[in-house]
């Protein structure tokens, strides 16, 4: 066989930096919506990648739920001061507090949803024209078909059914006024390869990805972290178990799973072995069958 | 898996009629790509829907209308892995009011997979489908006569529809077709190979995909290098840095190659390559990388490097393929905004040479109309020289768009004839 052809990780590496590029030539404002999962710090990985020796030529932006993990909110801080960039932060928290959104009421209450209005706020208010995603299409149906160039409209929302074809490599990121556009450069990798990728360019991760001790809840088939924000209901009991994340998002509905895996090897070895999809232990997806492709229409990730 | 993996993407063209889905579910199915997750979620829906045993097919339902109508409307990219290969499948629909997903979705493929109902044989839906493989140049076609369970596994019904698909494919331009004899229903050559057909010699479909040669198919002799933007860090240690950042199109760019640079003519020689703070010796098709030049010349988005001795055409008046993507038709004589590698310029529809009827295959230069899903040769006037190559030769230095400027949609995809 010739030597010259890529393996896959390196085809993988090389059409993210592509995209990530191009991003960067077709779009004024553009910012990574980071999140401090490991999604989102492999897009910041490549960005930095793709533009050395240069910085990352444009800021990162938080939607900041107000419900963090710590580790997470420590990372964030950390990866912003190594790479010299800067840090835009949409909180939910004050859009609550100026009425923008209310609260859900109930046990099963999160801010998943409210992240929505948070988000187009602060694109709109940063003038973001286009908003860079770690969204994978493996990730769940409505993603599956998720354009690496996606338009949204001067509400934020997504059009599935019109959407703009894609071919070859070129992308048509031409918007008028108050439209943005999301992009996924990352929308071909699985879960699996997200994690060989860090393996092999030891990336650094937060540490909730590792398995750790914690006290935890068991609730919709996953361990549900305790914490300030979580309401217990009588017959749910706290106990102290060693386990990991699969995803990392809001502490309130980001379920755990028991693991001893506390090193890349061995967390890439145990999701070689896992028999259900990572957001399978994510209750925001469980609401119903199309609960994902329902926020995404009105602007969610 | 193994480092040395390879990337392959192929396609599936076809309807819920063929088995399309089902062909899918099973692949996924059998090569253990399916979470207990998903299983139990098909599981409660097949029960819901009054099925017996587990509906494959249920596996590959997207948006919630396609749900509702039960049928794949936008190209659904799936993803599974074995211990040989990565695969990327892009699953289009099969009919012929979605032949803008199936351009969409073949764009981008390695193997085109092409599904025949046995007891049909090839019909029009084949042959269009066949059609968009050899339009797209898709470098490999894999043609799965599904339903052998109901013919009986007979030697002879896929004998016959071997040949008539080779009649149908030997006016195309296709390089390398295979035929497998299969059951997706029950598994038969998809993944494991068929106990029902002992008379078919070849490998399961599966197989067939991890062993194939794809290395071959990018083209490693014109080497092009659209510049995507310059990277200027202007911060200690690099003031004077000027990488061009972009993903080499074609061929192979070495440390020391006299270059050119299109449309200026400017020629210097590479200085050095680059992938983040490794440097490289050479640089090959796809890799994104960044190149810096002895001399200091003015290169911007949109200029092309390429080996002095190898040049592309430059070229203001182009004959193209075109297939209509959009809702509202083509506007004679309109400007469209012309997309090419990094490059975009204005251009203008000046001739629609001939059409394409989508069933016969017939060329119309009478009916020279353009609207949603037309396939039609045309001659086109840019304002800018464009740097291309034909798209036989290179798929991405062949290949354009066009956008409307009203509307910011892509309303065309072109293969430079």
């Amino acid at each position: 066989m010739s030597k010259y052809y890529l393996n896959y990780l390196d085809e993988l590496e090389s059409e993210a930096i592509f995209v990530l590029r191009e991003v960067w030539a077709q779009f004024e404002n553009p910012v990574i919506l980071f999140s401090g999962g490991k999604d989102s710090i492999l897009v910041t990985h490549l960005a930095k990648k793709a533009f050395y020796p240069a910085k990352i030529p444009f800021p990162l932006m938080h939607v900041d739920t107000g419900h963090n993990f710590p580790e997470t909110i420590q990372f964030r801080d950390d990866i912003i001061k190594e790479l010299g960039a800067q840090l835009i932060v949409g909180s939910v928290q004050e859009s609550i507090d100026e009425g923008r959104v209310a609260e859900e009421k109930g046990k099963n209450a999160t801010r998943n949803a409210l992240q929505i209005t948070t988000l187009l706020d602060a694109i709109e208010a940063n003038k973001i024209d286009c908003a860079i995603g770690g969204g994978r299409r493996d990730e769940e149906k409505a993603r599956a078909k998720e354009r690496f160039f996606s338009h949204r409209d001067d509400f934020g929302q997504w059009d599935p059914k019109n959407q703009r074809p894609e071919l070859w490599n070129i992308f048509n990121g031409k918007h008028f006024e108050g439209e943005h556009f999301r992009a996924f450069p990352i929308s071909n990798w699985t879960e699996m390869d997200v994690w060989n990728y860090i393996k092999r360019e030891n990336i650094a991760i937060p540490s909730l990805y590792f398995a750790h001790e914690r006290e935890v809840v068991w609730r919709q088939d996953s361990w549900i972290p305790n914490s300030e924000f979580l309401v217990l209901e009588d017959h749910e009991e706290v106990v102290t178990k060693k386990i990991r994340f699969r995803t990392l998002g809001d502490i309130t509905i980001t379920g755990g799973v028991e693991s001893d895996a506390d090193t890349l090897e061995k967390i890439a070895a145990e999701v070689a072995g896992m028999r259900n999809t990572e957001r399978g232990n994510r209750s925001d997806d469980k609401r119903s069958e199309s609960a994902m492709e329902d926020r995404k229409r009105q602007g969610y990730f | 898996m193994l480092d040395n993996n390879q990337l392959l993407r192929f396609t599936t063209a076809g309807s819920v009629d063929d088995g399309k889905s089902t062909l899918i579910g099973r692949l996924l199915y059998d090569s253990k790509s399916i979470f207990e997750d998903q299983l139990e979620a098909i599981e409660n829906t097949s029960k819901k829907k009054g099925h017996e045993g587990v509906d494959l097919a249920l596996f590959t339902d997207g948006l919630r209308d396609e749900r509702e109508q039960g049928i794949t409307i936008d190209v659904a990219y799936r993803y599974f892995t074995t211990p040989k290969r990565k695969f990327i499948i892009a699953d289009t629909p099969g009919h012929i009011q979605y032949t803008r997903n199936m351009v969409t979705g073949a764009s981008t493929a390695n193997v085109a997979t092409i599904l025949i109902d046995a007891r049909h044989g090839v019909i029009e839906q084949t042959k269009r489908h066949a059609f968009i493989a050899s339009l797209l140049q898709i470098p490999h076609i894999i043609v799965c006569v599904n339903k052998m369970d109901l013919v009986d596994f007979s030697e002879d019904v896929f004998n016959k529809i071997v040949s008539e698909f080779e009649e149908v494919s030997s006016k195309m331009l296709v390089k390398d077709v295979r035929f497998i004899p299969m059951s997706a229903l029950l598994g038969d050559n998809v993944v494991n190979k068929s106990e029902n057909m002992p008379w078919y010699q070849g490998a399961p479909m599966l197989h067939t995909l991890e062993t194939m040669h794809i290395s071959s198919d990018i083209n490693k002799v014109d080497a092009r290098f659209p510049v995507q933007t310059v990277i200027r860090p202007q911060r200690e240690g690099f003031i004077d840095y000027r990488g061009y950042a972009g993903r080499v199109a074609s061929g192979i760019l070495r440390k020391g190659d006299d270059v050119t640079v299109m449309p200026s003519g400017f020629t210097s020689k590479i200085s050095s390559i680059n992938l983040h703070d490794k440097e490289l010796e050479e640089a090959y098709a796809p890799m994104s990388v960044s190149i810096t030049l002895e001399d200091d010349i003015d290169i911007s988005r949109g200029d092309m490097i390429v080996r002095s001795n190898n040049k592309p055409e430059p070229s203001q008046d182009i004959e193209v393929m075109l297939c209509w993507l959009n809702n509202s038709a083509a506007k004679p004589r309109a400007k469209y905004t012309i997309k090419h590698t990094s490059n975009d310029q204005k251009a203008m529809i000046k001739e629609v040479v001939y059409k394409y009827d989508i069933n016969t295959l017939e060329r119309n230069s009478d009916d020279t109309d353009l609207s949603m899903n037309d396939i039609a040769k045309v001659k086109i006037r840019t304002t800018k020289p464009l740097m291309i190559d034909a798209y036989r030769e290179n798929r991405t230095t062949g290949s354009i768009i066009l956008v409307d400027d009203a509307t910011n949609e892509t309303v065309a995809a072109g293969m430079i004839v």
